[in-house]
């Protein structure tokens, strides 16, 4: 056991513990800082697996910017009184939560052929995919069309937006 | 020691905040001294020489006043939030090279507690971090005046980072790099980015004032409207963490101005001269010291000549001007370095 390892267990440790946290909290304003201790946690794996950018744009574009959207829109609309939002078990509800136990253990499964070899030092190759010049190289050469398709639906996304909210408003 | 890289950050960290906080709190004096003589009024001078133990009297008093925390606020957040707020303030400082080499014991260090491969993003995170305590603190309060302010800063800062982020990709695409040492040595000379980049220095230091909150932008504060904004039921120490971040966000702001577009802590002329290796450090350091002071004192100055914004004023400002400003800077940058390069 390295210290790399029995950090890997505590932080994972913590994400399920804030996971756990964040779906049975009350109060929906705990619930969102719960979930941002998670995405600590898992910026915090990216490190441990040399990613320094993804880690660093996980909390830029999660924890600080889509998170704070969250805590605006709830306290905006104040939503305190969360009894009236419970509802009552459904059979459609119960036919979800069995399917997404089916999906949960084949990710499982599969997670556990994948990785046959146990290896846990991670080759030079892998530590330089994680800097920020290695991922811009490879989505501007290798990737560059997916990484262009998503920009226009990120846009198309964007206008649609507008033209909803400019329904709304008129 | 056994491992003595270690032992030199710790050192470096120590001696780096221990700077920070005295400067922040002679920070606040000379901003109560300045304004008072922009007021034409005369300011704290009585506690020591000319006042120089005011901050001392100040924490002194903070630490002996009662923490109140009002019965309807949420507990935990309330006491969670100034933490959030004087971490966040505090860290942020840690990329920012403030000087180049020094050999000290036979030990080269470098002047720069973390230089770390993404470097500015790493700032970017940190200052959106940087709302939680402001938005959380208004929360808890359980006030209306925390809240709308708290709501206030969130909306503004949301609004503003797009705007510090875009205008910093002008200086990275310069300089081919996002680490900050890097973009330091990239303005050798008088190649500083003040000089390449207007736009992106005048968009960034609008940004920075944002995300500061300091006047203009305070609005999350706006005593007439607001009370004391987001901090309203905070007393004690508690106000006086809130108070301690709000300056260690302005010196750490100005010193990220200064890394960024003042060529950091080079001084054109300072190598030309053949000084020692030790003194050209010592130098280089206080060379940056003195950039900072003078963005420090435009800071200042400004939070006492320019009044508030209205709040749409303060949403179309970031939205509808510095936005496409620095969309089309961003344009003219890559042109530019593509027609020249």
């Amino acid at each position: 056991m390295n210290v790399e390892i029995i950090f890997f267990f505590l932080i994972a440790a913590l994400a399920i513990l804030s996971a756990i946290l964040m779906i049975t909290r009350r109060n929906p304003i705990m619930s969102v800082l719960y979930l941002i201790v998670n995405f600590f946690s898992l910026a915090v794996m990216y490190l441990l697996l040399h990613a320094q950018f993804i880690a660093i744009i996980q909390i830029l574009v999660y924890a600080g910017a889509i998170m704070v959207l969250f805590l605006f829109v709830i306290m905006l609309l104040n939503l305190g009184d969360e009894a009236r939002l419970t509802e009552r078990p459904t059979l459609k509800k119960m036919i979800a939560v069995g399917l997404t136990t089916v999906v949960l253990l084949q990710l499982l499964v599969g997670l556990r052929l994948l990785t046959a070899s146990d290896s846990t030092s991670l080759s030079a190759h892998a530590t330089a995919m994680g800097t920020v010049e290695s991922i811009g190289k490879a989505l501007f050469t290798d990737y560059v069309l997916p990484f262009e398709i998503t920009s226009v639906i990120l846009l198309a996304a964007m206008v649609g937006v507008i033209v909803l909210a400019k329904k709304k408003f008129q | 020691m056994r491992n003595p890289e270690m032992f030199i950050s710790l050192i470096k960290i120590v001696v780096v905040l221990v700077i920070m906080l005295t400067a922040v709190a002679y920070i606040v004096l000379l901003e109560r001294r300045l304004a008072a003589a922009i007021q034409n009024r005369i300011g704290p001078n009585r506690v020591g020489w000319q006042g120089f133990l005011q901050p001392l009297a100040d924490v002194l008093k903070l630490v002996l006043k009662e923490d109140i925390v009002p019965k309807s606020a949420n507990k935990f957040i309330h006491d969670l939030a100034p933490v959030i707020s004087i971490s966040v303030a505090l860290t942020t400082f840690a990329v920012v090279p403030f000087g180049d080499h020094i050999t000290l014991f036979g030990q080269n260090i470098k002047l720069q507690i973390a230089s770390v491969n993404v470097g500015i993003l790493y700032i970017l995170a940190l200052t959106s971090l940087g709302v939680y305590g402001v938005t959380l603190s208004g929360w808890a309060s359980n006030n209306k005046y925390s809240l709308l302010g708290g709501l206030r800063s969130s909306a503004q800062m949301i609004s503003y980072e797009l705007a510090m982020g875009l205008s910093i990709i002008g200086v990275v695409m310069l300089a081919g790099s996002l680490e900050l040492d890097k973009i330091v040595q990239a303005q050798a000379g008088w190649k500083w980015n003040i000089f390449l980049q207007p736009i992106g220095f005048i968009t960034f230091v609008v940004a920075a004032f944002a995300e500061t909150n300091r006047l203009p932008f305070d609005l999350p504060e706006a005593e007439p409207e607001l009370v004391a904004g987001y901090h309203t039921e905070y007393s004690g120490l508690k106000f006086g963490l809130f108070y301690l971040s709000e300056y260690a966000n302005m010196l750490t702001s100005c010193a990220i101005i200064t890394t960024l577009f003042l060529g950091g802590w080079q001084l054109p002329f300072l190598d030309g001269l053949g000084l020692p290796d030790f003194w050209l450090s010592l130098f280089h350091v206080g060379a940056f010291c003195l950039k900072v002071g003078v963005v420090l004192l435009f800071f200042i100055v400004i939070r006492w000549t320019i009044p508030r914004f209205r709040y749409d004023q303060l949403m179309n400002l970031g939205w509808k001007v510095m936005l496409p400003l620095t969309i089309a800077n961003l344009l003219a940058t890559g042109f530019v370095i593509l027609l020249f390069e």
